[in-house]
This record gives structure tokens, C-alpha cells and sequence, in this order.
């Protein structure tokens, strides 16, 4: 029998802490399965962010560097001008690490137009802390810190970080994908490919927004927050590419 | 002829393979439960199984491995 699908050897047997259902392990899958298709696991340096993802060098099967909260491109941006042009350095970072307390990390990486490539997850809340508003959370949504759903009076209207990015002079690709379906998926791993490609190729700063979900802070089950990313998500976060050089 | 194999011991019954699955041919299992606790994902009709590979490509465990 000939295997149609594998677990890729860039990802380790330690069985990740995620919760049930959550979208951090399809997208570590996803990025692990385009560095051992690119062959390069050997010359691959990650970063990983502060939130749910801290522990994701435990599942990568590449070298990975932790970083302190928002910092993960500042840390990525060193690694890469020391390793030069043939590796890779990724972060692999949330919305409330990339969003909010790395934003000023994030725009001037871009900025510079670093040669990394950074995947940010938005699942429109903070999962690790317990579940409260982001930057990304959606009007109206309740969270911890918006119990009557997020006002856009008192605290602005969700952050498009894709959109932002694009207009940076830096920025070689930005692609924002999602979790929801075979199809999506499918294409956030196209989009990871064309963000690592980016980088080999030296255009300059790449990055993929994935559009996941966090069941245990959004209260739904996982099949319910899939449905939900597609409601409420989709509409207000358009897919599709935002830079391509 | 498809193989659909499931590591039950590391399945969290989340259900996003059964969700993805076009054939409709998956289920959370109503009799096991593995030793974390979850009821492991199980494939009902074998024989009808394409080898599509979506369940597979949406579990974020990666537990499933799929051959034709
Ligand atoms: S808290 Fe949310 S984002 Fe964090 S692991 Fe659980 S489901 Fe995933
Ligand atoms: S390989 Fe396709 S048809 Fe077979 S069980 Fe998985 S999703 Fe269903
Ligand atoms: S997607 Fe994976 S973890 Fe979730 S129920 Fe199916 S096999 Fe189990």
C-alpha cells in the first residue's frame, strides 16, 4: 500500500499541550511539513512566541529559540543576519504576542525588511492568560475582559495586521489563510510556501496570518468554533494576498 | 482499497476529522475511551473510505495516517 499521508519527521513524537481541537497543531503541522519538503531542517532556526505556543520547540524537530513576549522578530532578526542567506528563521507567533505587545517588534522587522518569515496565528483572543480581549477580537465578541462583548467606543475596532503590513515597503509576501476546511488548509501550506520561498529567495520580510480557533476560550466546542471562524471571522478578516512582490 | 489508521491513544476526541471527513464515514467512538479520557475517533465503514486524506490534514494531533 503506498501512503497518501504521514506525520512529517520535522515534527517530534511529543504530543502537543494544545487543547482539543485547537488549530495550533494543523499550522505546526503545516510549517513542519514545508521545511522537510524544502529539505531544510538542518538549516532552520525557529522562534517561539510567549502565549500557548511557548512550548512549540518541544514539537518542531528543528533548532528553536525562545523569545520574550513580542520579541520573537527582534530575536529571529538576529539569528537570520548571523546565519545568513541559506537558512531559515520563522517565528511562529499569536495575536496577543504579535498583535499587541510586539506590534512595534513586528512593523519595524518589516520595516527593515528582514529576511524572515513569520507565521501569526489570530484567533481573536489571549488563550494562554485565561481567554481575554486581543487586539483581533471582534466587535461585540465576549471575552474575560469584555463580558458585554468588545465596544468599539472603549476600546477601537479589531486590528487587521495583514492589511497593515502590506503597506510596509519591506514586505516580499503577506497572505492571510485559515484553518476551516481541507481547502483552507491546503492553501495556508501554499501560502507557507510561497512566505519560506520569499525569504530563500531574498525578497525580503513574508508573513502568513492564519485565522484559528481557541474552543476553550471561545466556549464552543471544536466543531462549533470552526463554524465560527467562518461566521464571524471570515467576514470581518478577508482571505487572500496582500503583498506579493 | 484505503487504510485509515488512528492512534486512539493519542486522539483528543475532538472531532474535526469526523467534521472533515466528505464521505461521512467517521465518528467519535461511543463505546472506547482512551487512557486520556477521550473517545477516539473511529472510521464506520472502511470499505467506503477514498483515501482523501482530509480527516488526516484537518486533526491537529497529526494521529492519523491514511495508505491506499
Ligand atoms: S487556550 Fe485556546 S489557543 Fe490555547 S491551546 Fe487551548 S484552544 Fe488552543
Ligand atoms: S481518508 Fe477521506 S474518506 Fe477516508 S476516512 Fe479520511 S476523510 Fe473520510
Ligand atoms: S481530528 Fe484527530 S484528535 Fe480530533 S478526533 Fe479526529 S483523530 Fe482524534
Amino acid at each position: 500500500m503506498a501512503v497518501v499521508f504521514k506525520k512529517t519527521e520535522a515534527l517530534t513524537d511529543t504530543v502537543m499541550h494544545y487543547c482539543p481541537g485547537c488549530g495550533h497543531g494543523i499550522v505546526h503541522r503545516l510549517v513542519a511539513e514545508v521545511i522537510e519538503e524544502m529539505g531544510l531542517q538542518e538549516k532552520t532556526v525557529g522562534v517561539a512566541p510567549v502565549g500557548c505556543a511557548v512550548f512549540a520547540y518541544r514539537y518542531f524537530n528543528v533548532d528553536i529559540q525562545e523569545a520574550a513576549h513580542g520579541r520573537a522578530p527582534a530575536v529571529a532578526t538576529g539569528a537570520k543576519r548571523v546565519l545568513g542567506p541559506d537558512s531559515l528563521v520563522f517565528t511562529y507567533q499569536g495575536d496577543g504576542d504579535l498583535a499587541s505587545i510586539g506590534t512595534a517588534e513586528i512593523v519595524q522587522a518589516a520595516h527593515r525588511g528582514e529576511k524572515i518569515s513569520v507565521i501569526f496565528i489570530n484567533n481573536a483572543i489571549y488563550g494562554m492568560t485565561g481567554g481575554q480581549m486581543a487586539p483581533t477580537t471582534l466587535l461585540g465578541q465576549k471575552t474575560t475582559t469584555s463580558p458585554y462583548g468588545r465596544d468599539k467606543e472603549l476600546c477601537g475596532s479589531p486590528i487587521r495586521m495583514s492589511e497593515l503590513l502590506a503597506t510596509i515597503e519591506g514586505s516580499a509576501y503577506i497572505e492571510r489563510t485559515a484553518v476551516n476546511s481541507t481547502a483552507n488548509i491546503i492553501k495556508t501550506k501554499k501560502a507557507i510556501q510561497k512566505a519560506f520561498g520569499a525569504q530563500v529567495n531574498r525578497k525580503g520580510f513574508s508573513l502568513v496570518e492564519v485565522l484559528s480557533t481557541c474552543p476553550t476560550n471561545w466556549g464552543k466546542s471544536p466543531v462549533e468554533s470552526m463554524d465560527w471562524l467562518e461566521e464571524a471571522m471570515l467576514p470581518y478578516y478577508p482571505l487572500g494576498v496582500y503583498k506579493e512582490v | 482499497m484505503a487504510k485509515v489508521t488512528i492512534n486512539e491513544e493519542r486522539c483528543k476526541g475532538c472531532g474535526l476529522c469526523v467534521r472533515a471527513c466528505p464521505k461521512k464515514i467517521m465518528q467519535l467512538s461511543k463505546t472506547k475511551l482512551n487512557s486520556k479520557g477521550y473517545h477516539p475517533a473511529e472510521v464506520t465503514e472502511p470499505e467506503a473510505c477514498i483515501a482523501c486524506a482530509a480527516c488526516a490534514r484537518t486533526c491537529p494531533d497529526v494521529v492519523i495516517q491514511v495508505e491506499r
